[in-house]
């Protein structure tokens, strides 16, 4: 954040967010990290008189703020499009309960699933929640409708979901600051189980009270500022909401919009008002035909998927030539380069594992995190990618389908925050229904693909402040894994043979790779040593190179150049190590049997 | 000069193209444009391949460019350069760190690292600025400068009074490294010039 012009601040959508609900005096945020909602909760805990918490998962998350705003104060669960599914569960009943201080839901999606498994659209638990949800365009709008959506929640008793995309979160832009608003909400017991208390003869009394609600969210959508007609030229006019507004603005500048601000639920009587304004009406949506049903089922006609991509981004090209075929500039054709995909860092202690695992004849059940950069070659060891946790029991299933032969067939890969995510249950499910598959908890000290955040494992909060530190090895003991066993990853050789013996058993075994991610603060901070490469002894075996590791780099011999230069006449190259690149993790000359790699003092 | 733009910064996870990034909106914003930019976090930025977009101009709507619509493209690396050629336009400005970075693939044998890559850009008539940041940076006494360096190269571009950027790199950097960010500043303007 920093200040832009007179009363104007620079920052991205997920900073508006974090600003907007200080502004709306939220008392208690909860979320877990996730692309590309993490910047939110992580701006919010810099506010003084928010508490801020990283949550073990989505579900835990989302129920401290639902227990807040029972206690009357305004609350704020994040999480990306993936977590709103593992918070599903307390989400659709909240729905029931209603709130007693403001609570907001942000559910940050990722069309063209920039770091994401899948790229499912949100909107649609707006629909099965029977929740009102807010879509703001930019990162201005985005804090205002977070202020919104807090006074809409204690005005409506509902339960409020902001979604946003990623061109939401991490789009930059110039944001007002305003005016600190208050609840009316008041902090304290409140004893109400016909509201509070979803048994069925309650839940069924709530049941009503929703569709009530759901009506006056219809009739305020009609008349609220932010669904705006946009008036225009009426030949072709269109219907949008969040960023996909912005690219109908760009492409098609003269036009009609009617902008939707609230994507659910619709008004009606403006959406027909609208319709009977232009000669045609276009819905611009990115993802699914969200917009595009509901608005057919009120018999209206227009276009939608029939021109716009259902899959991806959409960007103001992709617009308008699905609407003007043909229009837009020639462009120059793409020149075909070798790739340059993400790759584990430099001393990552998940590359010992990987490459451990890739010479191992195993099935490797992954999980998510950086180490899903496992599967990319030269390492090639992963085999399966679901969702956060899935690795444990997709292991285990696939070791009782196995049989018998399968006790040494199927290891399953996870990082420390995803196993307190959602692997732990699936652990106990492992030794409680007895498979052999191996378990090995990739323990960095941290929630690193997101960019360092804490976990219950990594002994600080949010606010780096020091706080239990769950023993992964206690508890895998205590749910009744006999077989626990720690290794040093960057020790490939001896992790090896752990391995092995682990993989052999048959009966339930965990591997703890227990070595912090070289990003954290006090890694970045040692004393800068690195290997380097005894360019006379390398006999060009490759066995470094196969690592993957960035600072690792091989030269190929050209015709005679071995024998000129000393080498073998068969040798076909050697490595070298960029000592600047080089984080000193030692994996490579622990592989390395020739003493061509060598630790030294010689980084400055 | 422009009223708006459309700049596109390139490199590798890592380089530190959010900063220079930076630097850049602040001086137009400071000059009275509105702006917006647009990033990708997350699993992209382990050492893959980054980009961030940035517009500018009175009042701008979509965060992202259009292809065939960059005006200058900063790349931090020769490869990336020529990865974005559809954003570009004949008479589009590149300027470049004169700098190879290793793919996975060219760094273990299965590729290589194409020979006159620049070449691509200039055969179609597209102006290319190289600029050997690293060099300049060591030159100016602190190699971490090289980010610098390339917004000096690029604010020769711009619509925006070099003391503007000036008064930005003073307010945004410690006060031991400002002289010498200052200087790492000029060394990349009076390339462009």
């Amino acid at each position: 954040m920093t200040h832009a012009k007179e009363n104007g601040l620079w920052m991205s959508g997920n900073e508006a967010i974090a600003l907007g609900a200080y502004e709306a005096g939220v008392k208690i945020a909860s979320g877990y990290p996730g692309t590309p909602s993490t910047e939110i909760m992580e701006n919010l805990s810099r506010y003084e008189g928010v508490y801020t918490e990283w949550a073990p998962n989505e579900k835990v998350g989302l129920e401290v703020a639902i227990g807040a705003s029972f206690a009357g104060v305004r609350a704020l669960a994040t999480m990306k499009h993936v977590g709103v599914n593992v918070a599903a569960d307390p989400l659709f009943t909240a729905s029931y309960t209603g709130v007693c201080g403001g609570l907001v839901v942000v559910s940050a999606d990722d069309p063209e699933m920039h770091s994401s498994q899948n790229e499912q659209d949100n909107r649609n638990y707006a629909f099965a929640a029977k929740l009102p949800m807010l879509e703001p365009s930019d990162p201005s709008e985005a804090k205002d409708m977070v202020k919104l959506a807090f006074q809409l929640s204690e005005d409506f008793d509902t339960p409020i979901m902001l979604r946003i995309t990623t061109r939401v979160s991490h789009v930059k832009g110039v944001v007002a600051e305003g005016e600190k608003t208050t609840s009316s909400a008041v902090c304290g017991i409140n004893k109400i189980p016909g509201k509070l208390v979803m048994l069925p003869a309650m839940a069924r009394q709530r049941r009503i009270v929703v569709e009530e609600r759901m009506q006056k969210c219809r009739e305020l959508a009609e008349t609220a500022a932010f669904n705006r007609i946009e008036p225009g030229d009426c030949k072709r006019g269109f219907i949008t909401s969040g960023v996909s507004y912005l690219y109908v603005k760009e492409a098609f500048p003269e036009a009609a919009v009617l902008k939707l601000g609230m994507c659910w639920p619709l008004p009606e009587k403006k959406i027909r008002e609208f319709a009977a304004m232009v000669e045609e009406l276009i819905i611009v949506e990115e993802l699914d035909p969200f917009l595009e049903t509901h608005i057919k089922a009120m018999g209206i006609v227009c276009h939608g998927k029939d021109c716009i991509p259902n899959q991806g981004e959409l960007n103001t090209a992709i617009v308008r030539q699905a609407i003007e075929p043909g229009s837009g500039p020639e462009l120059f054709a793409a020149v075909e380069l070798p790739n340059r995909p993400p790759n584990m860092c430099a001393g990552c202690p998940h590359r010992g594992i990987f490459y451990n695992l890739s010479r191992m004849k195993v099935f490797v059940s992954g999980d998510i995190g950086c180490y899903t950069l496992g599967f990319l070659p030269p390492l090639s060891a992963m085999d399966s990618c679901v969702c956060m946790g899935a690795s444990v029991s997709i292991a285990h299933g696939m070791a009782k389908a196995l049989g018998e032969d399968g006790y040494n067939k199927v290891v399953s890969v996870i990082g420390d925050s995803t196993f307190i995510h959602s692997g732990i249950t699936g652990l106990i499910n492992t030794v409680y229904n007895n498979s052999a598959s191996t378990l090995i908890i990739l323990d960095n000290r941290i929630t690193a693909m997101t960019g360092q955040q804490h976990n219950p494992a990594s002994g600080y909060s949010i606010k780096g402040e020091a706080a239990s530190s769950l023993d992964l090895e206690a508890l895998c003991r205590a749910v009744g894994v006999k077989h626990v066993y720690t290794v040093n990853p960057h020790d490939v050789v001896e992790t090896r043979k752990v391995l092995k013996e682990a993989v052999e058993l048959r009966e339930p075994s965990v591997v703890i790779s227990l070595a912090p991610c070289v990003l954290l603060p006090e890694m970045k901070e040692r004393k800068p040593v690195s290997y380097f490469t005894n360019q006379e002894n390398c006999v060009g075996c490759m066995s470094c190179i196969r690592l993957g590791c960035p600072a690792i780099s091989w030269t190929s011999f050209g015709d005679g150049e071995a024998e000129s230069r000393g080498y073998r006449s068969s040798q076909k190259g050697i490595s070298k190590i960029d000592e600047i690149i080089c984080n000193d993790c030692g994996q490579c000359a622990s592989l390395c049997k020739f003493n061509a790699i060598t630790r030294g003092e010689g980084k400055k | 000069m422009n009223e708006n733009g459309n700049i596109l910064f390139s490199g590798v996870g890592g380089q530190g193209i959010l900063l220079a990034s930076e630097i850049t909106v602040y001086s137009l914003l400071s000059a009275g444009y509105d702006a917006k930019k647009s990033e990708v976090h997350g699993m992209a930025q382990r050492g893959g391949s980054v980009t961030a977009q940035l517009r500018y101009g009175k009042k701008v709507f979509s965060p992202l460019i259009e292809p065939g619509c960059v005006d200058i493209q900063m790349a931090f690396e020769m490869m990336e350069a020529v990865r974005y050629l559809p954003y570009l336009h004949k008479g589009s400005k590149v300027i470049v760190n004169t700098q190879r970075i290793l793919p996975p693939s060219v760094a273990t044998g299965k590729a290589v690292y194409p020979e006159n890559v620049l070449d691509h850009l200039t055969q179609r008539e597209i102006v290319v600025v190289p600029v050997d940041a690293f060099d300049l940076a060591r030159a100016v006494g602190e190699v971490k400068t090289a980010n610098v360096v390339m917004v000096g190269a690029l604010s020769a571009f711009l619509p925006v009074d070099p003391a503007v950027f000036e008064e930005i790199i003073r307010a945004r950097v410690p006060e031991r490294f400002r002289e010498v960010n200052m200087k790492a500043f000029l060394a990349g303007r009076n390339v462009s010039k």
